[in-house]
């Protein structure tokens, strides 16, 4: 029977079709899929076991707190539930905001979708961390986190709800200015707000590698910016030094820098501003990753059209107004998914600062919990690494899903 | 004339070549200003403190002993220094080797026909790129050596090799320098890139199959193998003698964690790098190699994968930089490498920002020296058009 015969006399489709084709289509595949299947199916078997049967799971579920916050007081843990829901109805506004504002270039994503899709897409997209967050609910055992949970989306969603209206809105251009303060100042209220009740050098838990990552993002951005058009820029001295300072940072360990952080940072500071753990962190964090931004936003300079330039000089725009007005948003908006790439790799660097300077942030708190009376020399260490990696995956996986998305909505490299 | 004159002489203040200078130095001030600022805080300090600033500590004892290597704590510094940096380059070059081998596989499995490779490639690199290296080399330190593996007492003795978390021990050469053993494999490396060139010349001219590979791998086997017993050495089997192992070589367990942490976390990252470059051959390229007739194999290998690398090298040389970089995590895991020497003679009394400036400066042109290198390869192999 020749191939043709072969496929006229197999009807295409079903389940034995697809087998065939994708698993047993030669011997050498067949073969394969044998010991590679096998293979599979242990370790599945191993961690199903594991985790659903064998794990002792009591040690995450009686350490919760410790671990999400470390030893934040109880008394302020009304503080941190209120700045969630704030912080939630603020992203809400902005994400309706921008919804709104945003011309609808393509109709391949929301516009063509039925409801029903839409929610598919939203589950595909936000399923996991639902999930999670879910999951992190049953291990609590009262009803506080539930009903702070249920007011943050509430929040989120009245805030995305109100400002798609307000995005269509005609406003005059001093609410504008308006609101756009209002927007910068929100995050440096809540910072304010808690760190009034707990400094910040007693920020712990995942809850510092969540802030420290956030905080170390938003410092880096002016320096990491000027530091690109530095590299960028024809004046020589300016150039020579932005370079200098970028490869030294990036050709450095973070790790070493922490070290070097850790134990020397108060010498290069007068000796009344002596800096805490976390502030040593933070600004470790700042001028590491500024370094990096700077080679992400020079490609974003870089991909921007020289007739864009030549253009606003046309106009008679001063170099300034070009550089700002004209060359800059182009460049950011086309980097945006690199940055969520520096944000995650960023995020998962925290737990280098909990290692170096002693910080008691996820990775630590969950080594530190296996040594404590009720678990000592049982051996939990497992469990709580799993822990702290499932935590960590999640985070990064679902924000590397939305910047490989978001790439795709913005064209990138397409246009 | 005079007003013709003013014209194209704009005034100083509206003159671009005076106000970019202008500029410049209003900027190096700046940061000169910034830097005088920190390093006389730092003089100061120091000085307050009586902390030397000076780098004559590199010549005091260095009072601390390092496992797995011959050095007395009575031993200089300098020389710690010197065995950190080896057992940096250590861990970095078997990782770096280990880590494209994965890699690559992976990168390859991912975009195999076959359901259950390609899904279990695509697990593995989701899995273990979304993860801290930190977290893994922690499990692979904490979970798989202390805990998953026997103490000494009850290791695992196989005829020719001891499991245990004190160590791994496997057949080694005793009884000859490691300068011996070290210039013979090199000999035998020389000999398999001889041998290789000549099958490939030969092959070139008669079209008989080169068996390039093959050939100069048994060159190189055999070249270490009789090399090796001419320079005196004798394999020795690994063996439990109470609680040490003796005999063989001993893999430090530090070392060991390191590494398969380090390869795991970077072959994640090479396995997406080789699976765009290898998309990003064009698909004519595999079709033609399947026209003529050759076999899968040769059609990865042969085809495909020499032009696929070509693309991948640059990325990759990032990877290989930020796997020597993440190796300094090892001296959170006892595996003495440049870090944890510079951790530990900062803790035993060296002043931390010499000695941690060093540790810097030599990371810095390790990552300069491989970024030419990899520009270098980059040049060569790029392709060549019209």
């Amino acid at each position: 029977m020749t191939a043709v015969e072969q496929a006229r006399v197999r009807p295409s489709g079903g389940a034995a079709h697809w087998l065939r084709k994708n698993l047993f289509s030669t011997w050498r595949d067949t073969a394969l899929t044998i010991v590679f299947g096998a293979l599979a199916a242990y370790l599945v078997f191993r961690f199903a076991a594991f985790v659903f049967v064998n794990a002792r799971w009591e040690i995450i579920q009686v350490n919760l707190k410790l671990l999400l916050v470390g030893r934040w007081p109880t008394a302020h843990l009304l503080r941190l539930a209120v700045a969630v829901s704030v912080l939630a109805l603020w992203a809400g506004l902005i994400a309706g905001l921008i919804a709104a504002r945003q011309v609808q270039r393509d109709t391949s994503s929301i516009a063509g979708m039925t409801t029903r899709e839409r929610i598919f897409d939203l589950a595909r997209r936000f399923g996991l961390i639902t999930a999670t967050i879910l999951l992190l609910l049953s291990l609590t055992d009262t009803a506080g986190p539930w009903i702070w949970t249920a007011a943050a989306i509430v929040a989120g969603l009245a805030g995305r709800f109100v400002g798609g209206r307000l995005g269509r809105l005609i406003v005059p251009r001093w609410a504008m200015w308006l609101g756009l303060l209002a927007m910068v100042a929100t995050p440096i209220v809540i910072y304010v707000y808690l760190a009034d009740a707990v400094p910040l050098a007693e920020w712990e838990g995942f809850f510092f590698n969540i802030s420290a990552a956030t905080a170390g993002i938003i410092l880096s951005f002016p320096l990491g910016v000027l530091l690109a058009l530095g590299r960028r820029s024809k004046l020589r001295l300016v150039q020579w030094m932005s370079i200098t300072y970028i490869e030294f940072v990036r050709g450095s360990p973070l790790y070493v820098l922490l070290l070097l952080a850790n134990v020397s940072l108060e010498f290069f500071v007068p000796a009344s501003l002596a800096p805490s753990k976390v502030v040593r962190a933070i600004v470790t964090f700042t001028l590491f990753t500024a370094a990096y931004l700077a080679e992400i936003v020079r490609g974003g300079l870089q991909s921007v059209p020289r007739g864009q330039e030549e253009a606003a000089k046309a106009l008679g725009l001063s170099p300034f107004k070009q550089t700002s007005l004209i060359i800059l948003p182009q460049a950011l908006r086309n980097v945006i998914p690199a940055q969520i790439g520096q944000f995650i790799s960023l995020f998962k660097d925290t737990t280098l600062a909990g290692l170096a300077l002693g910080i008691f942030d996820l990775l630590q708190g969950a080594q530190a919990i296996t040594q404590q009376d009720a678990f000592r020399g049982q051996g939990l260490i497992i469990e709580t690494l799993v822990f702290v990696g499932f935590m960590f995956w999640v985070g990064s996986f679902t924000m590397s899903r939305e910047s490989q998305r978001l790439e795709r909505k913005l064209g990138v490299g397409t246009r | 004339m005079t007003s013709a004159q003013a014209s194209t002489r704009p005034p100083l203040h509206r003159d671009v070549r005076v106000l970019s200078w202008a500029f410049q130095l209003v900027v190096f001030a700046l940061v000169a200003g910034v830097v005088y600022w920190l390093v006389g805080n730092y003089q100061e300090n120091t000085a307050a403190s009586g902390i030397p600033t000076s780098f004559d500590f590199l010549s005091n004892p260095a009072t601390f002993g390092i496992p797995g290597a011959d050095f007395a704590p009575t031993e200089s510094v300098r020389n710690a220094y010197v065995i950190g940096v080896l057992n940096t380059l250590r861990v970095s070059v078997v990782g770096i080797i280990l880590a494209t081998v994965l890699g690559i596989l992976i990168g390859i499995g991912r975009l195999s026909k076959n359901w259950i490779v390609s899904k279990i490639s695509a697990v593995y690199v989701e899995v273990i790129r979304n993860l801290p290296l930190l977290v893994i080399m922690t499990f692979t330190f904490l979970g798989l050596i202390l805990q998953a593996m026997p103490t000494i007492q009850e290791a695992w003795v196989f005829s020719w090799l001891v499991v245990s978390n004190r160590g791994i021990g496997v057949p080694w050469y005793q009884n000859a320098s490691g300068w011996a053993l070290f210039a013979v494999f090199m000999v035998g490396l020389a000999g398999w890139w001889l041998v290789a060139r000549w099958r490939r010349s030969v092959s070139d001219r008669t079209g008989a199959p080169s068996r390039a590979g093959l050939i100069g791998g048994s060159v190189f086997l055999v070249t270490i193998v009789v090399g090796w017993l001419l320079v005196g050495a004798e394999l020795t089997l690994p063996a439990v003698d109470g609680r040490q192992i003796a005999g063989g070589i001993r893999v430090d367990p530090s070392f060991f964690a390191v590494l398969v942490a380090l390869v795991l976390y970077t072959a994640s990252h090479i396995a997406e790098i080789v699976r765009g470059s290898i998309q990003a051959v064009p698909k004519g390229q595999g079709e033609a190699a399947s026209a003529l007739a050759l076999s899968p194999f040769q059609r990865m290998w042969n085809i495909i994968l020499p032009q696929a690398m070509r693309i991948a090298i640059p990325p990759l040389g990032n990877q290989y930089l930020n796997l020597i970089k993440n190796s300094s995590l090892g001296a959170g895991f006892a595996y003495f490498e440049l870090t944890n020497v510079t951790q530990v003679t900062v803790g035993n009394g060296s002043p931390a920002v010499p000695a941690f400036f060093l540790a810097l400066v030599f990371y810095v042109v390790i990552s300069l020296v491989a970024s030419t290198l990899v520009n270098i390869a980059n040049r060569r192999f790029r392709l060549v058009e019209r």
